[in-house]
């Protein structure tokens, strides 16, 4: 009976809440914001149930991922602060449930995706799922420093989904959004990285700063900025968006460069007084946000 | 297991099986306004 006293934390089920939180809600939202946008410039008609359901699918599918990850990275979560009060590791889940959790949602929602809209859709969005769990939460992130790289590949899947629920195939300007929110990734992170003093070194993972140092992580901002530039404007060089698009691109683009640069120059090590570091990190959101509302607009007036 | 554990798992138990009653319930909700949708654009 000893046992049994010793694992009464995992005989109480888990609250509901927790299973909420199992699938990271804030990092679905960006999800949902992104696929909307890739749904609503898809040339086309598709019903709005249909629509609502699409966008619903690949929520539950970026929430069965943050799930899944988060059982795989249970031992990681708990050696940082950051981290140590998700469900799994403050103890309040088994973590065989977690896993039961995600992998039931995954296959529900690429099921879902398929039968309301149709199965090339349905595919890419079990490919998003995979990349995330397999390439980068077992594989890349904790063998290299660009891991995070790696990782917005995930985050950029969705107004590729979108756009597929709608035309059951892919083209140029969903392909740039996804190039866009790739690569913009790594500046966005590492900004954010520089001036957060994170436990990654006791946690095992090797993130920027702490293996190739913060000067490192400077020029490698500025480096990314400059190949999400080309992305952000790429669109406009093919012709595939109109004035609207391209006006925002290039301003939000060049407000993005210049704070970047500024980043790229200082040497600051002191997290207090890393202004423009925060500042970067604050824009490189709203960048994300007004960028893709551009590209909706774009759509919609001018069409 | 005390009196006070036992009420907190049937407590949770009780959550649980709300939340889960009233996701199965929008489901039904979904998949009747989807069919009605598939049929409306036949």
């Amino acid at each position: 009976m000893n046992s049994l006293t010793q694992t009464t934390p995992h005989m109480m089920p888990a609250h509901w809440r927790d299973f909420v939180a199992l699938t990271k809600p804030r990092v679905m939202s960006l999800a949902i914001f992104t696929a909307f946008c890739g749904l609503a410039i898809a040339p086309g008609h598709i019903h709005p149930v249909l629509a609502f359901t699409a966008v619903l699918s690949i929520a539950l599918g970026a929430g069965a991922s943050g799930a899944l990850n988060q059982w795989y990275e249970m031992d990681v979560d708990a050696a940082m602060r950051r981290t140590a009060n998700r469900p799994l590791p403050a103890g309040r889940m088994d973590r065989q449930a977690a896993l039961h959790f995600g992998v039931g949602l995954a296959f529900f929602s690429v099921i879902l995706l398929g039968l309301a809209t149709n199965w090339v859709a349905a595919a890419i969005l079990a490919l998003a799922i995979l990349f995330y769990i397999i390439v980068y939460t077992i594989w890349l992130k904790p063998r290299t420093a660009q891991n995070i790289v790696i990782g917005g590949a995930a985050g950029a899947f969705p107004p590729l989904i979108g756009w597929a629920a709608v035309t059951a195939d892919i083209a140029p300007l969903p392909i740039a959004l996804f190039a866009l929110i790739f690569f913009w990734t790594p500046p966005h992170f590492w900004a954010l990285a520089l001036f957060v003093k994170t436990d990654y070194a006791n946690a095992g993972i090797p993130m920027l700063p702490v293996v190739a140092g913060e000067q490192a992580t400077r020029r490698q901002i500025w480096l990314y900025t400059g190949i999400m530039g080309a992305s952000a404007l790429a669109p406009v060089a093919l012709g595939l968006t109109g004035v609207i698009y391209g006006t925002t691109a290039v301003i939000l683009t060049g407000i993005f460069a210049m704070f970047a640069f500024q980043v790229y120059r200082r040497r600051e090590i002191d997290p207090a007084l890393m202004g423009p570091e925060r500042r970067l990190f604050k824009f490189s959101i709203l960048y994300l946000f007004l960028m893709f509302v551009a590209v909706v607009a774009d759509r919609w007036v001018l069409a | 297991m005390t009196p006070e554990e036992e009420n907190q798992i049937r407590a949770r138990q009780r959550g649980r099986a709300i939340v889960t009653g009233l996701l199965l319930g929008a489901l039904v909700i979904l998949f009747y306004a989807i069919t009605i949708a598939k049929i409306s654009m036949k």
